[in-house]
């Protein structure tokens, strides 16, 4: 596997530079050809990676030695790669969902003038985070975490001429950074506690070296900081929704299926020590399905296509930290698998609307358009039924599998868990019902499906959401048909192999479910089929408005650093600094000034000057004056 | 029995004296004497000092080398003194004035 | 107080008082006569260390020749009264005062040194007569002498070249 390990992160990074030097230079075609072609590539080896692997209970990780980024005395921190279940998973995911959207925007950016830019910057985001599933110690994921950062950044204010996009962009941004501040602390805490970065060496290092409880919760409560920042959790979720002024394609791959999951990696990865601190593990659950609540309530009055997938996606990811948070590893990369599935393909769909309505977002102007775009109609249909969880498509083998292990674990979280998923179907077929049903509202466009770069993608991506789910069949039904746990069992523990509850209760929560989302589609179809919602008032009021979460912010937080920032500059910077940077300079002049009037060109000053010198001299060497 | 501290403490005062005249003096003749009095200090102690070294080893030819030296210096202090005001001369000439002030162009 | 102090100490005034009149007078033509005034003290202190040869000679070149010259240029230049011919007071002062602290510096060093107990012969020893100085100059140091008249070419050459009038001169005046 060494021969062709470190073509996979390489070929995306070509792609970056190549696309990006060539811009405007190279044709489109060929642009269109080498950015999914090196994404294309990769994903190839990493098939071969994947079977290449060894999975199991007893696999033990390969680690692939490059070079050293850090080879001093004290120091040392190499940049290797650490292959295992976990990693090969991701890769797969990154490589295979990245691949299409990468066709897909083929499509949808043919017209854009920032063509070769745009496939570079998304060629470097590929890079990144292959960088960050695949590094064997907390710095090469360092690395690759700021690395998606940056490209996030700079695709979300992919159409900068836009104030607002750019601001939006700026959000994105620097919410990520306040979790990396988290992340960096956190590693800096481990170097100082275990002496090394390597994941193996800190993992099997736990049960050994005596570290303080409170050093692990302060390392794992930074850590999920981290996640929070770039996962978009409570506190720190707001970024996602404005991250929508980005290209779909943009909000696809990066805020659906790769990026925001990257905090479930990184906790996955780190099971072995969030294990160790139960604390966390209360907290990390409870964060997450609060914010998959309120997050859900805001998405059932959202007007925008794509805000109503984004809080979705937000409410998605707070599902997911639940079930890490009852340690259902699994469970939770089992559901990223299967989201990165349907939610890429929701949005591709979005896109698709939103191309063939000239630009428009907003869902009461749409509508009816189930006879004019039948193929997106139909993979829509499809993804929102796996997104709500029925069966037998992938998303409900994966969601149950969650609400089990928080039913195990805690009822309270189970409930609202449980709460959250009805409300998941109901704003996925609200969202659904409002664009494609009834009657166009909006009588100026005239919409046609979109070309088949964009549908193809699209369909593959229908075909694994429906059949994805079957690699995680629990035991209830098949007895050893949960491969994914399998799989994984070498990196997360052998967690879910046995079960607290018995067969009956499982199928009975799982028909609980069932019932209760038929009931929330049927609800909305009479709802929304052809009608759009009516004034908001009370509590709808709230939702619709986002819990005012940003207007908390905005006053809170940014204002008075505004605020400090303006009172520094006029005070602080230019009375005080500006002033003593200022000062030395005048001060060297005038002192040069003084200095100049020796210069007389009078001979009897130069005389009277040297015999000075020469008494001083004589003073010096004698007596030692001075 | 004239102790030497006497002979230095002289030319010593003698060589202050002109030192302070070159620096206070503007005109250009005078500086020039003021020199040639700096000069005549020294000799005065060059010679105070050979005839100390001949009375430390009397009967010897020590201490001749300073005087020879004092014979030198007055070589060339009278050298110097032609070219000196053949200079000034030329100076004068020039600008019809002796005043060591306008000798500014040291300024530039 | 043997007559050797005591006419040293004679001698001694009157140097340092010509001197400071030399450097103090308004006159450059009574600066002139002071400073022959203070070579003719310089040889008498030459006679008294049996330094015959150099008295004379210091006469001879000094207060005869160079003093004369002076005395030419500065009649040529015609000073006789000058109004500004000394510097700023704040010059003075300065002038005055460092060169009182180099007097105090070097007196200090020489007295610092083991020199001072030496005492001196005055009016003995034949290294000051000229047939001595003689023997040694055409021996030992006959290099330096033929150097000293290629020297004193080289000087009169200059002299003459550079009080030449130039040619824009001599048609200013003519």
């Amino acid at each position: 596997m060494e021969n062709y390990i470190w073509l996979i992160p390489l070929l995306p990074f070509i792609g970056f530079v190549i696309n990006g030097l060539g811009r405007h230079v190279l044709p489109k075609s060929l642009i269109s050809i080498l950015g999914p072609g090196v994404v294309f590539v990769s994903f190839v080896l990493s098939v071969m990676v994947f079977f290449a692997v060894p999975s199991g209970p007893d696999a033990a990780p390969q680690i692939f030695h490059f070079f050293d980024l850090f080879n001093f005395e004290t120091i040392q921190i190499p940049f290797a790669f650490q292959i295992d279940a976990l990693t090969s998973l991701f890769m797969l995911i990154i490589t295979g969902v990245g691949f299409l959207i990468h066709v897909y925007a083929v499509g949808y950016m043919n017209e854009d003038e920032g063509f070769g830019k745009f496939f570079s910057f998304f060629n470097l985001f590929i890079f990144s985070m292959l960088i960050l599933v695949m590094g064997s110690n907390f710095l090469m994921m360092y690395i690759g975490w700021e690395g998606v950062g940056l490209c996030s950044y700079l695709l979300i204010g992919f159409w900068y001429h836009n104030w607002d996009f750019t601001i939006a962009a700026r959000k994105a941004f620097i919410m990520n950074r306040i979790g990396d501040i988290g992340f960096l602390i956190a590693m800096f805490w481990i170097y100082k506690e275990f002496g090394t970065l390597e994941y193996r060496e800190v993992f099997s290092m736990l049960t050994t070296a005596n570290v303080a409880e409170g050093a692990l919760i302060g390392i794992t409560l930074l850590l999920f900081l981290a996640a929070t920042g770039k996962s978009a959790q409570i506190p720190l979720f707001t970024w996602l929704p404005d991250a929508m002024a980005g290209p779909t394609p943009v909000s696809a791959l990066i805020h659906a299926a790769t990026m925001v999951t990257a905090g479930i990696f990184m906790l996955t990865r780190c099971n072995e020590l969030f294990d160790m601190v139960p604390f966390t593990k209360g907290i990390v659950a409870w964060i997450g399905i609060i914010t998959a609540l309120i997050t859900a309530t805001i998405a059932m009055r959202q007007d925008d296509i794509k805000k109503v997938l984004a809080y979705s996606t937000v409410s998605q990811l707070g599902l997911m930290f639940a079930a890490i948070g009852m340690g259902a590893y699994v469970a939770a990369v089992f559901h990223v698998l299967t989201h990165a599935f349907f939610k890429a393909l929701l949005f591709m769909g979005s896109g698709s609307v939103i191309h063939a309505m000239g630009g428009e977002q907003n869902m009461n102007k749409m509508g009816g358009l189930r006879k004019l775009m039948p193929k997106t109609n139909i993979t829509m249909l499809i993804a929102c039924l796996a997104i709500a969880g029925i069966p037998p498509l992938s998303g409900f083998f994966s969601k149950d599998e969650m609400l089990l292990n928080m039913f195990i674990g805690s009822k309270a979280v189970w409930i609202i868990g449980f709460i959250v998923s009805v409300l998941t179907a109901f704003y996925m077929f609200r969202w659904y019902f409002m664009t494609f049903h009834g009657e166009l509202r909006n009588k100026e466009v005239h919409p046609h499906e979109s070309p088949s770069s964009m549908t193809m993608p699209m369909m593959i991506l229908a075909v694994l959401s429906l059949f994805g789910g079957f690699i995680g069949i629990p035991a209830v039904f098949a007895a050893n048909g949960h491969k994914l746990n399998n799989f994984l069992s070498g990196v997360t523990g052998v967690h879910e192999g046995e079960h607290a509850v018995s067969a009956s209760v499982e199928i009975m929560l799982m028909v609980a479910l069932l019932v209760f989302v038929v009931g929330a589609i049927i609800l909305t179809y009479k709802m929304y089929n052809g009608k759009t919602d009516g004034e908001a008032s009370g509590i709808i009021k709230l939702f619709k408005n986002k819990w005012y979460v940003d207007e908390i912010y905005q006053s809170a937080v940014i204002t008075p650093t505004e605020n400090l920032g303006t009172f520094l500059r006029k005070y602080v910077e230019k009375a005080g600094i500006a002033q003593i940077v200022f000062g030395v300079g005048s001060l060297s002049v005038f002192l040069s000034k003084q200095t100049k009037s020796i210069q007389t060109g009078h001979i009897g000053t130069y005389v009277l000057l040297m015999v000075l010198g020469i008494v001083a001299g004589i003073g010096f060497f004698f007596f030692g004056i001075l | 029995m004239i102790p030497i501290s006497y002979y230095l403490f002289l030319s010593l005062t003698l060589f202050a004296i002109g030192m302070a005249g070159v620096i206070i003096r503007r005109n250009i003749v005078i500086m020039l004497m003021c020199i040639e009095l700096m000069l005549n200090s020294v000799n005065l102690l060059l010679v105070a000092f050979s005839k100390m070294h001949y009375a430390k080893n009397p009967g010897t030819e020590a201490g001749i080398d300073g005087q020879m030296l004092v014979l030198f210096i007055m070589v060339v202090a009278a050298a110097e003194v032609a070219v000196g005001l053949s200079i000034m001369i030329m100076f004068y000439r020039k600008t019809y004035k002796t005043d060591v002030q306008f000798l500014n162009r040291l300024k530039h | 107080m043997s007559t050797a102090e005591i006419l040293f100490f004679i001698l001694a005034a009157l140097t340092v008082l010509s001197g400071l009149l030399t450097v103090a007078s308004k006159n450059p033509i009574h600066s002139i006569l002071y400073l022959i005034i203070t070579f003719f003290s310089i040889s008498g202190h030459y006679v008294l260390l049996n330094a015959q040869f150099l008295a004379i000679i210091n006469i001879i070149v000094y207060a005869g020749a160079i003093m004369v010259l002076f005395l030419f240029v500065v009649m040529i230049m015609n000073l006789n009264k000058e109004d500004r011919s000394f510097g700023k007071t704040f010059v003075i002062t300065a002038a005055s005062l460092i060169s009182a602290v180099f007097l105090l510096l070097t007196v200090r060093i020489f007295m610092q040194s083991d020199v001072e107990s030496n005492q001196l012969l005055t009016a003995e020893g034949d290294i000051g007569l000229t047939e001595k100085l003689g023997t040694v100059l055409y021996s030992d140091y006959v290099i330096p002498f033929e150097l000293a008249s290629i020297l004193f070419m080289s000087s009169m050459i200059g002299a003459v070249m550079l009080s030449r009038k130039t040619k824009k001169e001599k048609k200013a005046e003519a």
